[in-house]
């Protein structure tokens, strides 16, 4: 009866990536970057006016993950001096953390003591989070259930998305957050019973990306609430993501 | 002589001087548009105002697909509060939705128009006291009918959008969607934001899942605006990323349309391949969806001979494994018991309200800008669009199943014109644009016609741009095809079409 299913299955293989913490991707892919220690002013100011969304720092030379939207156009202009790793583990707790200066090689983790206490012994073997997409493009919306995918399987872990906020433990938010869905976004929010994570996931989330001066924004709602987790990214890839959750929730490396 | 009513252009994109669009009389505009729609093969890219101190200019471009050609024409008002003007939606249904989008941005009224409503809401709308909260919904009265309202958040990971459904029993009598939560204010950002990189990054933040469809159109446009058309090499390229992208949101939808009614076995194996041709493309350029490979004047990325041999290897593993999926996938009884003759759209509804695309092409209505207007290396292949008569959920998967399969060949006859030397040409940040000049660039991304238009003033500065994504047309179709539906096949006919919210809401 399924004779027909048998080629597909054997084609099909196994599809699972059995080890999220360390895959390799492709050297063209853009994460983490790092800043040569010898980056003179002049290649600082000229990296900084050209940056679409202000996220290079002058005095020193920085680069804002937070801002960032992994155009590599610096990289570009300078290939000796600012270099973006394949590292897409990126995701961490302290916002501090996301500004990478000159010389910074170490691998992006997060400050274990940042994260609360009751996040490890509540959520480390099952976390059930709602998605909520205000202002996102569909990118990183679409990473998200790549990360539950046949491929990534976030599931393994016991981590997925709920539909409803009141089966959630956590809001994973995409997207700049549009006036227009601040209000959903609030009840969405309010609706999740406590002890509850925020995440914000992309570039656009957290710090506004192209649209951080845009009067179609509101983002009042993200300085109410403590944000357990930063995902950078445009849009982040699957394995930041799950990398990024799996190290918050207390998973061994 | 007789002056023109309008100025005929061909090729795609187009540029003409701003003063050379002919102004006419309202009535004249009227009737031209009158004229021009008699003919079947003719259809509106843009209708859009151009605001200008005391007087706005009404722009309307239309494609004559036969011809190949692009008309433009328009007329002037006065700017002025509470205008009024006998609406060009009465006679030709198709202008609702630009005539709305006139409505709300600059509070002008249609007279006869049957469905005044917002479209987006956006930030700089003509009347503030409209908001969110106060959409006014098309309501029945009777005591057998009920309302179901979804959203505007999901259940799933996907967008925000509001969905109000009036309903006798289990079917669907009438579905109205709110739109606007998704609205970032893109078209004024182009104008705010001042440099090329700039707006090519918001170019491919329209829609994230056509990053290349738009960023190619956008591209396409300001190359035409600074008079530095790239070389047939770097056209070729683009026109592979594109398709790639075409395959990858094809089998991805496929995928979630098994998903929908509970047929696991495709889902999984459709999202796995969905994954080879995104993984190709970060291979290529660094990102799943493509952000950062189209650039105008160049790319970062160029298609080496590596690359070149991944794609035909994957496309060839993908190719295998998408026919014997989809093979088994339509012989099945209880698939094919939730396709066939559901969510039917007939070609003329689709015509009446000017859907293009997929959503046209899946009801049999011939609308393809590969074909009609080709840009690009487009323009040097044949390009054979696929439509299919039924309009229903079987036939929108089937044309997915089929595009695939003419995407797949048309990268291969790419592949083998592009001569993978490595030596295309890099981005430039410094473009001066051609001064008081209109410009359009279309192009044909996986949901449909993409349409970005752009006015230039005295100094070369961008003083106006107007983006128009498929899904500002085809929403509509999804609305028409869950009439007379039993309301639980409403996840499965929203997917088949996959309508982008961002893209709407700009």
């Amino acid at each position: 009866m399924f004779l027909r299913e048998i080629p597909i299955l054997l084609h099909h293989g196994r599809q699972y990536v059995p080890d999220l913490r360390h895959v390799e991707l492709p050297d063209t892919f853009r994460g983490r970057p790092v800043i040569s220690p010898d980056i003179t002013p002049e290649e600082n100011t000229m990296i900084a006016s050209l940056c679409p969304v202000a996220a290079i720092g002058v005095q020193p030379c920085s680069i804002d993950l937070g801002k960032c939207v992994f155009c590599k156009e610096c990289g570009f202009i300078l290939p000796g001096k600012i270099k973006f790793t394949s590292d897409y583990r990126m995701a961490t707790n302290d916002r501090k953390k996301l500004v990478i200066l000159p010389g910074e090689e170490g691998p992006l983790r997060l400050d274990p003591g940042k994260i609360r206490d009751e996040i490890h012994r509540i959520f480390r073997r099952s976390l059930k989070l709602r998605q909520v997409s205000a202002g996102g493009d569909n990118s990183a919306e679409m990473e998200l259930n790549a990360a539950g995918n046949v491929n990534f399987d976030m599931g393994r872990f016991g981590i997925e998305f709920v539909a409803s906020p009141r089966h959630a433990d956590g809001i994973v938010i995409t997207g700049p957050v549009t006036s227009n869905m601040a209000e959903a976004l609030q009840i969405c929010y309010e609706a999740i019973p406590d002890p509850k994570l925020v995440i914000l996931a992309g570039s656009d989330a957290i710090g506004g990306g192209m649209f951080s001066d845009s009067p179609a924004i509101n983002r009042s709602f993200l300085k109410q609430v403590a944000i357990d987790l930063f995902i950078p990214g445009n849009p982040p890839h699957p394995l930041t993501f799950i990398n990024g959750v799996l190290d918050l929730i207390g998973h061994e490396q | 002589m007789e002056e023109r009513k309008y100025i005929e252009l061909t090729g795609n994109p187009v540029i003409m001087e701003l003063s050379d669009i002919p102004v006419l009389e309202y009535q004249e505009f009227r009737q031209l548009i009158d004229d021009l729609l008699k003919n079947e093969r003719a259809h509106c890219l843009t209708y859009f105002v151009y605001p200008q101190r005391d007087r706005r200019q009404f722009i309307c471009c239309m494609g004559m697909d036969v011809k190949h050609t692009i008309l433009v024409f328009s007329h002037e008002q006065a700017a002025m509060n509470g205008l009024l003007l006998e609406s060009i939606t009465q006679r030709h249904f198709c202008f609702h939705v630009f005539e709305r989008e006139i409505h709300e941005n600059y509070g002008i009224g249609f007279i006869g128009h049957p469905w005044l409503k917002p479209v987006r809401f956006p930030f700089d709308r003509a009347d503030q006291s409209i908001t969110m909260n106060a959409y006014p919904f098309y309501s029945i009265d009777g005591e057998e009918l009920h309302e179901v309202g979804v959203g505007p958040i999901h259940a799933g990971v996907i967008e925000p959008g509001y969905f109000r459904f009036i309903c006798h029993g289990e079917n669907v009598l009438h579905l109205e969607i709110q739109l606007g939560y998704q609205h970032r204010g893109i078209e004024r950002n182009f104008i705010a934001k001042s440099t090329l990189l700039q707006r090519a990054i918001l170019a491919e933040s329209i829609a994230g899942d056509t990053t290349i469809g738009h960023s190619m159109a956008f591209g396409g446009l300001m190359e035409t605006l600074g008079d530095q058309p790239v070389s047939p090499q770097m056209s070729l390229e683009r026109a592979i990323a594109l398709e790639l992208e075409r395959i990858a949101a094809h089998i991805g939808d496929t995928a979630a349309i098994c998903g929908d009614i509970a047929y696991q076995f495709g889902q999984v194996v459709n999202e796995a391949l969905r994954t080879i041709v995104i993984n190709t493309t970060q291979r290529w350029c660094g990102n799943r969806f493509g952000k950062g490979l189209i650039r105008p004047g160049g790319a970062h990325y160029p298609l080496t001979p590596e690359i070149k041999l991944l794609i035909l290897k994957n496309l060839a593993e993908v190719e295998g494994r998408f026919t014997q999926i989809t093979g088994r996938m339509f012989t099945m009884p209880s698939v094919l018991g939730r396709f066939e003759a559901i969510g039917t759209v007939t070609a003329q509804q689709a015509k009446t309200i000017g859907a293009v695309g997929m959503a046209a092409r899946s009801c049999g209505l011939m609308r393809d800008i590969r074909w009609s207007h080709p840009f690009g290396a487009f323009r040097d292949i044949q390009v054979d669009p696929v439509a299919l008569p039924s309009g229903d959920v079987w036939s929108r998967t089937m044309l997915r199943k089929l595009e695939v399969d003419r995407s797949i060949a048309m990268i291969r006859e790419f592949l083998e014109r592009h001569d993978c030397m490595g030596a295309t040409e890099t981005p430039t940040n410094n473009m001066p644009l051609r001064q008081n000049s209109f410009a359009l660039s279309l192009t044909e991304g996986w949901r449909g016609e993409i349409c970005h238009a752009a006015i230039t003033g005295d100094r070369g500065e961008l003083v106006h741009y107007k983006v128009k994504d498929p899904s500002f047309h085809n929403w509509m179709a999804l609305a028409l095809a869950v009439r007379n539906q039993e309301i639980s096949d409403f996840p499965l006919c929203n997917k088949s079409y996959n309508l982008s919210y961002c893209g709407n809401d700009l």
